[in-house]
Parts: structure tokens; C-alpha cells; sequence
């Protein structure tokens, strides 16, 4: 293949990744930015919400589009409750000290995963994508679904982000995390806002797997990936910062695709960890983030 | 950091005398406990041990299941028919997670904790790789159902053997002639990047260029690689044949995005089953392998030829004519490599009763009467078809099926012969010290 079908053809699987992983890394940089706290276990939110999706489609059968749009909507919700419940069972009681919380979301990642095994199984099984239309360019075929992962995806963050910038409930989560006690002072239910941000990030990870499960199947251990390279994301991007986020994964997508296609793919897993490296030795609080207080 | 509930306070430390009583008389408890009980009649009537090393968790979990149901199916027909030697046969399963360090670990608490008359079962080759020295220093038996060409290759010890599935080289060598005939001559690989894939890296070129074909590419995949569409580029657009041997959860999406990236215009594909076992052929996707040929080492599905012992085995381990579990066709089974599990037990029994077999002190024993058979008829005990085996190298070898895509099932359109697999052996187990 020559050039630049290659090069197009790197670049939109990177585009692809880079949609999915700015979704997901999106959730865990708003629970650290917000709540200060580590969530070790949001892999496993995004596998949930992958593995619901193909319980949805399944008990609903018919056209695929309709089971996956139920999906959509359902496994989400179902993972930001059982988020919501593990934050007040859990977090609360530990008052987000931000130590006892990681080690209590690494034992959640743990119990979240072996449930998962115990009902689902160890099968990795497959979602149907809602359409399957093949663009069929000169040079390789591709698929318009993983097009349409894009669109979503950028859509899905513009909606995020207008909730964060225009709406109250943005003004809410802001204050929050610009200082939750003045916050407190001011009446603002700082309790619920973590409860409500939590599952937020839950659900954002989420709505990513179900966006994803039509290519790659729901499988129980497929949350390790997603929650490294968010953590990568998140370290290059700025904690808590939406736009770092989003130019993170760009960034970390499309070098993964390109460089894993002209060269190796363990070449580009080096070179994202070595740009970690580096911005924690040059600019700690990441590209876009500001100097914590 | 504060220390609210004083986790770390000494002086609040509640463990009184009581409790300490208390907790001496629970590990008193279970020392008494059933696992501990004594034969009165040691040797006699209590069960033959069989440590199971099964991959639970990790990427072989779909395999461990079912390899762990047709283990069942075996012993339960086993111990029907009066054990081995007498005595009952008792299967300790142990989960390795799919890792060669756990293994290891786990082949040693088999020698040590469960004190096992030997360990059994373990299919995935890094497994097998990482576990074997353990099994060496231990002198304990470890009888795998892997299907890579370590254990042939005589890197591994003299404790180590796999006399239920054949080997990735002599499968390879056996159907090269079918595939530079029937598919065509140039051939791209792509391969799982690890020890497994290696035995296909290195011995399809070879065995192919015997008959008249050549690999022109080699790709090594990942085995934790989710998405796989930035590989396909490498492949050269004069290949005839894609050869792929995948593993791991991530298979289905492989096939798919092979479909999408050739659509109908297509090369000819063989492939390994290992990239889709456990998995249904109708899934959605995977249209695109209608007519595209497969290795199965038994096949999943039922053919028109089965014999009588097939028959029965099938029903032993509970798996419809589809290869799934009677009642769920969704659970589809991993029928090309689990029937290894079955025919190994009865070579474990066949090699116990030769040996006079009493204890784990027969160890040394038993490798030496497994090292002399050299023939497994085909029936009711080896359900697959017949095999030879080869003493100093530890390898059973046995006929391969080459099956279609065809309306969504797999029909065998080739059997291979025992002679087309068997090579010149690349050492000599039996030189070593016991």
C-alpha cells in the first residue's frame, strides 16, 4: 500500500482510539478534578458498561439499531447507580482521603471484575453494531460504523463540556472543585455534587464501551487498557482540565495509530509513557492544567 | 495523613488472651478438617490425585472452562468403570490465571500443599513454558494438553509430557501440502506474539516450501492487541493465502475488521481454530469466512462419518451436534483441543496401570511406562482417532482435520495421515536422569 492510503488509514483507526479514550479519560480526570479522588476501579465501569450493552441488545433482540440505542441509554444509567451506591457505601465512609480511596477503588476494580466473571463468563462476546455499512475507498474498505464512533464521541464531549461551562449544575461542579469548603459555606451540597460527579465519570465510561463494543467484544478484563491509557491521558492532559483531556487523547490516539502502523505498536506504548515522563519532569500540573493550590 | 480509627495505634490493640485461645482452637479445626482425613488403608482406596492446572481467569478462561468439563466428563466415566488401579480418581483444580509465573506456583502447591500424584491440564503455551521447571525440580508428572511444540522440542524436562493433542509442528507439516495445493502458494502469517505463535512463525515457511510455496510476510500481533485494522497494510497485496492464528478475547474483532478491510475481494484464508474457539461462526461479522478453511484437531461439529467412540464422548462432555452445550447454543465449546483433556487421562490411567502405580514414591515409575507406550488405538478412550507416540520426545502424534465454512458450519473436507505429521526428532527425554 502506498503512503498516504497508509497514513490516512493510521490516522483514522488513531481517531477512533483517540474518541473512545477521550470519553473515558474525560470521567476520570472530572472525578479527580472534582473529588480528588483516584479511581483506580473506572476500567471496570467501562467494562460494565460494555458488558450491559450486550445484555441489553441480547433481551431485546429485533434490529440491531434497536438494541443499541436502548443500550445507549440503559447501560449507562445501570453504571452511574451502581457507581452512586459504591460512592456511598464506600468513599463517603472513607471521607475521600485520598490514600484509603485508592486502595478501596482497587479492591472495587477487583470485585467489579470477578462478579463479572462469576455471571457473565470469560467469553468475549460480540454486540451488533446498529448499522454496517462498508465505505468502500480506492485503496481499503472501512467501516462506517467506526466513523460514526467519531461523531459521537465529539458530540458526546461538546454536550459534556456545555453542561460543565452553561448550566448550573456545571457552576456547581466547578465551585467544587475550585474549593469545596468555601463551596460548603455557600450551601452548596457538596456531598451530592461527589455523589452526582462520580457517577458522571462512571457513565461517561460507560456510554464509551457501549460506543466500542460493536468492534471489540464485551470481555471481562477489557477495562485494564482503557483505565492505563486514561491515566496517561489525564497525567499529560491536565488533571481536571476538559480541554487537555480531549487534546490528550488526540495526541495519545493518533500517535498510537500512526506510529503502531509504520513501526511497531510497542513502539508507541514507549513513547507515550516516555511523553508521561517527560511532562511530569517539565510540567507537572500537565499541558493544560493549572498549579493546584 | 491522620490516623482517625487507629488503625496503626499499638497500644489499642484488642487481641486479648481469649481471642488468641480462640483462634488456636479454629487452626486446630481445620486441621481436623475433612481434606485432612487418613485412609485407614492408605494406599488401597485412597483417591488418585490429579492436580488440575486450569485456566480459571485470564485470557484462557473460555478454554479452562471447557477443559475443565470434559476433565469432569472423563473421570466421572473413569471412576465409573472402577478407577485406576482400583481407586478412585479425584481431579484438585487450581487456577494459574493464564500466567506463567502463577503456574509455576501452582504446580508447586500441587507438589507440596495437595500432594498430587501428578499435574494435569494446562493449555496455553507460556503456561506450560513457565510452569515445566517447576514440575522438574519437584519430580512431579505434568501432563499437558497444550498443543505448542515445547514439549517436543526437548527444551523442557523429562517430567513434562503431552500425549493427548499433537504438535503445532507436525500439524503445520502435515497440512502444508493441502494448503499449497488447495489454497494457494503465497502465504502471508499473522501469529499471536508469543511462544505459540513462534512454533507457526518457524515452522510454516519450511513445511510449505517442501511442497512448492513460500511465506512472503510474516505479522506478529500482541496477544493483548484489541484493534487490528493499522496491521493489515503489511500484508502484500500479491498474497494468495492469509494464514491466521489468533488467541484471546479479542479474535472476533480481528475476523471482522479482516472483513471489513478486504470485503468479498478477498485472498484465501486458512486458519487456526484457536481463533475462534469458543466462538459462534454466525456471529455477526463473521460472514466474511463463509468458504474459508480451518484446522480443528477434533471437529466441533458433527460430521456425517463420526465414529460410535465420538459419539459417545460428544455426549460424555455434553455438546450438541454444533458443538455447543446441550441447552445453551450460545456456549459454544473449544471441541478442537478439549478432547486432548479426555484421551490424556486415559493415557495418565493406561500408564499407571503399566507402572503398578501406588503413590506419589511411583513417580519416577510412571514417566518410565508412559515413555514406553507407542500406540493409542482409536475408540471409546481416544474418541479423536488413533495416534503414536514417540517415548523420547513425550509427543503423541495424530490425524488433523482441515474443515470448510459451509452454511455456517464447519465440514471436514480433509484428514491428514499420522505419517504426514511425524518428524525427525530433535532430542532424546529419556537420556535425562529421573
Amino acid at each position: 500500500m502506498h503512503f498516504g492510503p497508509h497514513l490516512l488509514l493510521a490516522a483514522l483507526e488513531g481517531l477512533v482510539t483517540s474518541a473512545v479514550l477521550a470519553l473515558t479519560a474525560l470521567g476520570l480526570s472530572l472525578v479527580f478534578g472534582v473529588m480528588r479522588v483516584v479511581n483506580v476501579a473506572h476500567g471496570e465501569f467501562f467494562m460494565l458498561g460494555a458488558v450491559l450493552a450486550w445484555a441489553i441488545t441480547t433481551a431485546i433482540g429485533g434490529h440491531p439499531a434497536l438494541g443499541f440505542l436502548a443500550a445507549l441509554v440503559i447501560a449507562p444509567l445501570i453504571v452511574g447507580a451502581i457507581a452512586l451506591v459504591a460512592e456511598r457505601l464506600v468513599l463517603r465512609r472513607l471521607n475521600y482521603n485520598p490514600e484509603a480511596t485508592i486502595v478501596a477503588t482497587i479492591g472495587m476494580l477487583y470485585i467489579i471484575q470477578q462478579l463479572a466473571l462469576t455471571f457473565y463468563g470469560p467469553e468475549a462476546r460480540p454486540v451488533e453494531p446498529p448499522f454496517s455499512y462498508r465505505i468502500l475507498l480506492p485503496w481499503f474498505g472501512y467501516s462506517g460504523y467506526k466513523l460514526s464512533v467519531i461523531a459521537a464521541s465529539a458530540l458526546l464531549l461538546t454536550a459534556t463540556w456545555l453542561v460543565l461551562t452553561r448550566t448550573r449544575i456545571g457552576l456547581v461542579m466547578r465551585a467544587t472543585q475550585y474549593d469545596s469548603e468555601t463551596a460548603q459555606a455557600f450551601g452548596i451540597p457538596v456531598g451530592r455534587v461527589y455523589g452526582g460527579v462520580f457517577a458522571l465519570g462512571a457513565m461517561l465510561a460507560a456510554i464509551a464501551a457501549v460506543l466500542i463494543v460493536p468492534i471489540s467484544q464485551a470481555h471481562y478484563l477489557m477495562g485494564q487498557d482503557p483505565l492505563l491509557l486514561s491515566f496517561i491521558v489525564v497525567i499529560i492532559g491536565g488533571l481536571g482540565s476538559l480541554r487537555g483531556t480531549v487534546v490528550a487523547a488526540v495526541l495519545i490516539g493518533l500517535s498510537d495509530g500512526i506510529i503502531s502502523m509504520f513501526f511497531s505498536p510497542t513502539l508507541a506504548k514507549i513513547i507515550a509513557t516516555l511523553l508521561v515522563a517527560m511532562v511530569l519532569v517539565f510540567r507537572p500540573q500537565g499541558l493544560f492544567g493549572t498549579r493546584s493550590r | 495523613m491522620t490516623d482517625k480509627n487507629g488503625f496503626f495505634d499499638l497500644s489499642r490493640s484488642t487481641l486479648t488472651r481469649r481471642t488468641a485461645l480462640k483462634g488456636l482452637a479454629a487452626g486446630a479445626g481445620l486441621g481436623l478438617a475433612p481434606g485432612f482425613v487418613r485412609y485407614s488403608q492408605a494406599q488401597s482406596s485412597a483417591p488418585i490425585k490429579i492436580g488440575f492446572q486450569s485456566h480459571r481467569t485470564g485470557i484462557g478462561a473460555a478454554y479452562g472452562r471447557w477443559y475443565e468439563k470434559t476433565t469432569a466428563a472423563a473421570v466421572k466415566a473413569i471412576n465409573a468403570a472402577g478407577g485406576i488401579n482400583g481407586r478412585q480418581v479425584e481431579v484438585i483444580i487450581e487456577d494459574d490465571g493464564t500466567d506463567p509465573g502463577r503456574g509455576a506456583e501452582v504446580v508447586g502447591k500441587f507438589a507440596t500443599q495437595h500432594k498430587t500424584d501428578i499435574v494435569f491440564g494446562t493449555l496455553f503455551s507460556h503456561v506450560v513454558i513457565g510452569s515445566a521447571p517447576a514440575a522438574g525440580e519437584n519430580k512431579m508428572p505434568y501432563f499437558v494438553v497444550s498443543e505448542g511444540h515445547h514439549v517436543a522440542s526437548t527444551k523442557l524436562n523429562r517430567y513434562v509430557f503431552q500425549p493427548g493433542i499433537t504438535d503445532v509442528k507436525s500439524q503445520i507439516q502435515s497440512m502444508a501440502p493441502w494448503i499449497a495445493a488447495n489454497a494457494g502458494k503465497k502465504v502471508t502469517q499473522i501469529f499471536p506474539d508469543f511462544a505459540f505463535g513462534y512454533d507457526h512463525r518457524d515452522y510454516l515457511p519450511p513445511a510449505l516450501k517442501a511442497q512448492g510455496g513460500e511465506v512472503i510476510a510474516q505479522i506478529a500481533i500482541p496477544p493483548t492487541e484489541s484493534s487490528f485494522t493499522k496491521y493489515f497494510p503489511q500484508i502484500p497485496a500479491e498474497t494468495e493465502v492469509i494464514y491466521h492464528v489468533m488467541v484471546g478475547p479479542a479474535v472476533l474483532t480481528f475476523v471482522k475488521e479482516l472483513g471489513e478491510f478486504y470485503g468479498s475481494n478477498r485472498p484465501q484464508l486458512f486458519g487456526f481454530i484457536d481463533s475462534l474457539e469458543a466462538t459462534d461462526i454466525n456471529s455477526p461479522g463473521l460472514e466474511f469466512l463463509d468458504g474459508s478453511h480451518f484446522w480443528e484437531g477434533s471437529p466441533r461439529y458433527a460430521q456425517a462419518d463420526d465414529s460410535e467412540a465420538q459419539k459417545a464422548y460428544r455426549a460424555a462432555v455434553g455438546i450438541d451436534d454444533n458443538g455447543a452445550a446441550v441447552g445453551d447454543p450460545k456456549d459454544v465449546s473449544t471441541a478442537a483441543h478439549m478432547f486432548g483433556c479426555w484421551e490424556t487421562l486415559y493415557v495418565v490411567k493406561k500408564a499407571m496401570e503399566d507402572a503398578g502405580y501406588k503413590g506419589p514414591e511411583d513417580r519416577a515409575k510412571l514417566v518410565e511406562a508412559t515413555e514406553a507406550l507407542t500406540e493409542f488405538a482409536e475408540g471409546p478412550e481416544h474418541p479423536q482417532g488413533p495416534k503414536t507416540f514417540n517415548g523420547k520426545i513425550h509427543q503423541c502424534f495424530g490425524i488433523q482435520n482441515i474443515s470448510k465454512i459451509e452454511g455456517g458450519k464447519l465440514k471436514v473436507v480433509h484428514k491428514t495421515k499420522i505419517e504426514d505429521g511425524l518428524y525427525e526428532a530433535e532430542g532424546d527425554y529419556t537420556t535425562q536422569a529421573l
